[in-house]
């Protein structure tokens, strides 16, 4: 018992040394860590911060929150981008060594897909989506508050293994055996493990929540077929969310089990199949590509609709197409490994259900084209960021098809060309719908809007960065340059299209600092949304003032057909009097302090299992389901009333007629 | 009020879950069937246990949510069958000469 | 159909707040999520079953009187979990205590069955690091067993709270609730049966 509570195996290297860049990011932790405690404690902001933020269940402030914290991973990852880019500049570049590069490219892919760009979408979504079917808040806000801060333990554990204990190293993908502890020991590796894991139960909380909110909470008179279609490409994502999370969770135990506890599921040695990790990683990935790109075409169907001033074109034919793909989603997964030696028929199989995907996108893409067609179309910063993406995901969607057909993929299995590719899909529709939605609904989240001079500035570098730094992929790609390479020789045609690449990612970093700095500079000369409507918008979240007030509406609207805020206005422009609204006491959750604490044990839980420290693991493991437990004595009275004196105030002061 | 609040669904229920565990261990252990035959007589079994556990004691018929809590968990088992063939057929049946 | 209460006028207090129904609902849902975690682990376990390394196959090691035994533990304190719920909407408190408490018991019961298994195994050098078939059955025996553990805490727990606060639309939510999951288990447990055990010796 003794051996086993003061048995701490350190690893080789507990703190990282020897790399500047490693110093570097010491200096700036401490640095930045000591500046917030510093400005917390100077403003008496300890207090504020607790109340406000850390025990929130508002869906407006989680949202900004995730936001935050998606902007900073876009950060990271994109440092992680250009550190690549940089060392594939020319041949035989010594600016990183193999190890390091491995290290980089992991981080960055798990990065871009899990902590960035799913908190971007959660974000915009917990931002937009009660106010866009009339709620007062999602179904289960504490809930809401256990996902956001499940996601930043998982976060935050995932990027301390920068500094301590060193980065996982094995892919995005994590396959097996590579990332068996024969082939990687030492906690890199345990840091992906651990950190998707705890950041992916937030996920699934996340899907339940959405699902039954929307399908339960939306204001009266808003039929699902009168839903705008982010709610809906939500409603269809939390589905895939549901149903796709388990096996992730699963697929991440079992190798965790397999790395710390000498479990035989994906190592040879004993019998097992190391293709297996394949098979259950993509069960799962496939439909996540899917869960990150949902999302993003809902986002679009509503800037195409408002910034073209008319209704959205073939709106059934929209949400079936997502029905369709959300089913299919399921049924694809070994695309991913056609070259592992399935036999012919499952990759025929596969193969044509990957194609049928493209038909329900296509009708998608043609939907939104015949959306602009006689519209009054505005390009407003939101609309070029849409209008960017249809070319780009066109591009990335056909070279998709190409890697579909099963033979061919033999060809362009791992090169660049796939790289080019998803990189196509996932930047021009996940990255740019996010960025477009951002924009879309800065002023709602905030209450002024973004610089359109600026914001164009950014698009343009960001836009013409993409295409410089990923055509010449798809070019290396088919001249044989394969994945994952740290360091190339001369000679073999590269050099040109990899130096472009290098300068147009580049290009793409200036554009997000553009983006970033618009944000500092529209505060500084800042122009106030006061109408709570600065695009004219068509649902209903433009009906609230900017940014709503904490109970989103004073009085619940009725909805009566699709683009119901539309339909309000032209009644009202029609002279058509509303009945004086009678105001009630609403109805509110209050704040709750179990969901940070409940995350900060599971930190510690999962760094206690990263370095295989076990009793630490399960201390921590102990203490979250002890704070579940006391949650369940005291989930009595967490509720309140705001009474109709201060709703009415609150009005006022929002210039809104009460 | 009363007929709310019959034992009589648990007991019928309860009834028909031993029965059929019953028939599964016989089927299983006692019987001569070739294997195929004794694993869909299993399969079926079990997915008849699983519907009498969701209607007499899990009640999914009886919220105003009961068809959105049908959808769900029939599309948790449309995921779940997918899972379970698909893997056995990739892993295991793969190699097989076509 | 004996069971449609809800459409002949009546409601169960569980279902009478809207937060009430919203959190039956997400269970609901939870559980759906649920099925495709254990699929998982079942789809896996069907991939290795054959993968013993040279060691024991679920032929040598499952016994039928233990497995059988333990289904039936465990399919009784369903049919009792579903008895305190009913003793729940007479509004009988006793009836109610009674019979969670044997729900408790059998579930207790099936756990040690369980433990003693998994420590027989473990002693015949039957581990689950020992083969890719044992440490698939292990993991997919385990998780339901955890389950189980957890559910007779949150059951617990429950009780606790309905002792010191009575019937309240929200301790009856809470009930319900962990009915269903108690339930679920027992359809894991089916499965589990089905296909591990009873095709494992056959």
């Amino acid at each position: 018992m003794k051996d086993f509570l003061f048995n701490f195996k350190m690893p080789e290297h507990f703190f990282i040394t020897g790399d500047p860049l490693i110093y570097g990011a010491y200096v700036s932790i401490i640095l930045v860590s000591l500046a917030i405690l510093f400005v917390l404690t100077y403003y008496k902001k300890w207090v504020w911060l607790w109340r406000e933020w850390l025990t929130t269940v508002d869906h407006k402030k989680i949202g900004i929150m995730y936001l935050v914290a998606a902007l900073l991973m876009l950060f990271r990852g994109g440092v992680d981008a250009l550190l690549m880019r940089i060392q594939l500049t020319a041949p035989n570049m010594h600016f990183l060594d193999a190890e390091h590069y491995n290290q980089i490219f992991t981080t960055h892919g798990t990065i871009m897909i899990l902590f960035m760009a799913m908190p971007f979408l959660i974000g915009l979504m917990n931002v937009a989506i009660p106010l866009q079917i009339g709620a007062r808040d999602v179904a289960f806000p504490a809930l809401n508050a256990v996902s956001f801060w499940m996601f930043a333990a998982g976060a935050m554990l995932f990027n301390i293994s920068f500094v301590l204990g060193g980065s996982p190293d094995a892919g995005w993908t994590s396959y097996t055996p590579l990332a068996g502890s024969a082939l990687d020991p030492g906690p890199g590796q345990n840091y992906y493990l651990l950190g998707l894991q705890i950041a992916g139960i937030g996920t699934l909380v996340t899907g339940i929540n959405f699902l039954v909110t929307i399908l339960k909470m939306r204001a009266p008179g808003m039929t699902l077929w009168r839903m705008p279609l982010f709610s809906w490409s939500t409603l269809i994502t939390s589905v895939i969310i549901i149903f796709a999370f388990p096996v992730l969770t699963i697929a991440l135990a079992l190798l965790t089990l397999d790395r710390v506890f000498g479990f035989h599921f994906f190592t040879l040695a004993g019998g097992g199949s190391p293709m297996m990790w394949a098979n259950l990683f993509w069960i799962w990935g496939h439909p996540e590509v899917y869960i990150v790109i949902l999302p993003a075409f809902g986002l679009f169907s509503e800037i195409f609709s408002t910034f073209a001033r008319k209704k959205l074109f073939g709106y059934n034919a929209m949400v079936y197409s997502m029905l369709a793909i959300s089913a299919l989603s399921f049924l694809v997964w070994v695309h991913h490994f056609f070259t592992m030696g399935s036999g012919p028929w499952i990759n025929s199989i596969l193969s044509i259900s990957t194609m049928l995907i493209a038909i329900p996108t296509g009708v998608k893409v043609f939907n939104w084209l015949f959306t602009l067609y006689k519209g009054r179309v505005e390009f407003k910063t939101p609309m070029l960021w849409a209008l960017g993406f249809i070319p780009i995901f066109l591009v990335g969607g056909i070279t998709g098809v190409m890697l579909a057909v099963a033979p061919a993929d033999y060809q362009y299995h791992n090169s660049y060309f796939l790289i080019a590719h998803f990189h196509y899909v996932l930047i021009g529709g996940t990255v740019y719908g996010c960025i477009a939605g951002l924009i879309y609904y800065w002023p709602k989240i905030v209450g002024w809007l973004l610089n359109e001079h600026l914001g164009k500035w950014a698009f343009w570098w960001f836009t013409i960065g993409f295409n410089l730094c990923f055509i010449p992929m798809y070019i290396v790609g088919l001249k044989g340059m394969t994945r994952r390479m740290y360091t190339y020789p001369a000679g073999l045609g590269w050099e040109t299209w990899n130096l472009i690449a290098t300068i147009g990612a580049f290009a793409m970093g200036i554009g997000f600092i553009i983006l970033v700095w618009n944000m500092y500079y529209s505060f500084k000369h800042r122009q106030n949304d006061t109408t709570g409507d600065p695009w004219n918008g068509r649902t209903l979240e433009w009906m609230t003032s900017s940014p709503a007030a904490e109970y989103n509406f004073a009085v619940i609207p009725q909805v009566k057909g699709l683009d119901a805020f539309y339909l309000i206005k032209k009644e009202r422009a029609a002279g058509v009097k509303e009945e004086a609204p009678e105001i009630k006491p609403i109805h509110m959750p209050k704040r709750e302090a179990f969901p940070v604490i409940m995350s900060a044990f599971m930190f510690v839980a999962g760094f206690g299992f990263v370095f295989e420290w076990l009793q630490i693991g399960f201390l921590g493991l102990l203490g979250s389901v002890i704070t579940m437990i006391w949650r369940s004595f005291n989930d009595y009275d967490r509720d309140y009333y705001i009474p109709v004196e201060e709703v009415k105030k609150t009005e006022l002061a929002a210039g809104r007629r009460v | 009020m009363e007929q709310h609040h019959s034992a009589k669904p648990h007991i019928v229920g309860y009834i028909f879950s031993l029965i059929l565990t019953v028939l599964a261990f016989v089927d299983m252990l006692y019987t001569r069937l070739p294997m195929s035959m004794k694993i869909t007589v299993l399969l079926i079994l079990a997915v008849l246990q699983f519907l009498v556990q969701l209607i007499y004691f899990m009640h999914i018929w009886e919220s105003k949510e009961r068809a959105y809590q049908v959808i769900s968990i029939a599309y948790g088992i449309f995921v779940a069958i997918s899972i379970v063939a698909g893997s056995i057929w990739i892993m295991i049946y793969n190699t097989m000469p076509m | 159909m004996e069971t449609t209460t809800a459409t002949k006028g009546y409601q169960p207090m569980e279902y009478k707040s809207e937060e009430g129904r919203l959190k039956i609902f997400g269970f609901w849902v939870f559980l759906s999520a649920e099925i495709v975690l254990f699929s998982t682990l079942f789809a896996t376990y069907f991939v290795l079953v054959h993968q013993t390394a040279g060691g024991p196959a679920g032929k040598d090691l499952f016994e039928v009187n233990i497995f059988a035994m333990e289904t039936f533990f465990l399919l009784t304190s369903s049919f009792t979990c579903g008895l305190a719920i009913l003793y729940m909407r007479k509004n009988s408190m006793k009836g109610y205590l009674i019979w969670t408490i044997i729900t408790l018991l059998l579930g207790l019961g099936f756990l040690i069955l369980e433990i003693k298994e998994f420590s027989t195994l473990v002693e015949m050098g039957a581990g689950p690091t020992h083969s890719a078939f044992l440490s698939a059955f292990f993991t997919l025996v385990g998780t339901h067993g955890l389950h189980v553990s957890l559910g007779i805490v949150w059951v617990t727990s429950v009780m606790i709270q309905v002792i010191k606060r009575g019937f309240t639309p929200v301790t009856a939510r809470k009930i319900f609730m962990t009915g269903l999951y108690w339930h679920f288990l027992d359809v894991v447990w089916i499965f589990l049966f089905s296909t591990i055990y009873l095709l494992g010796v056959a």
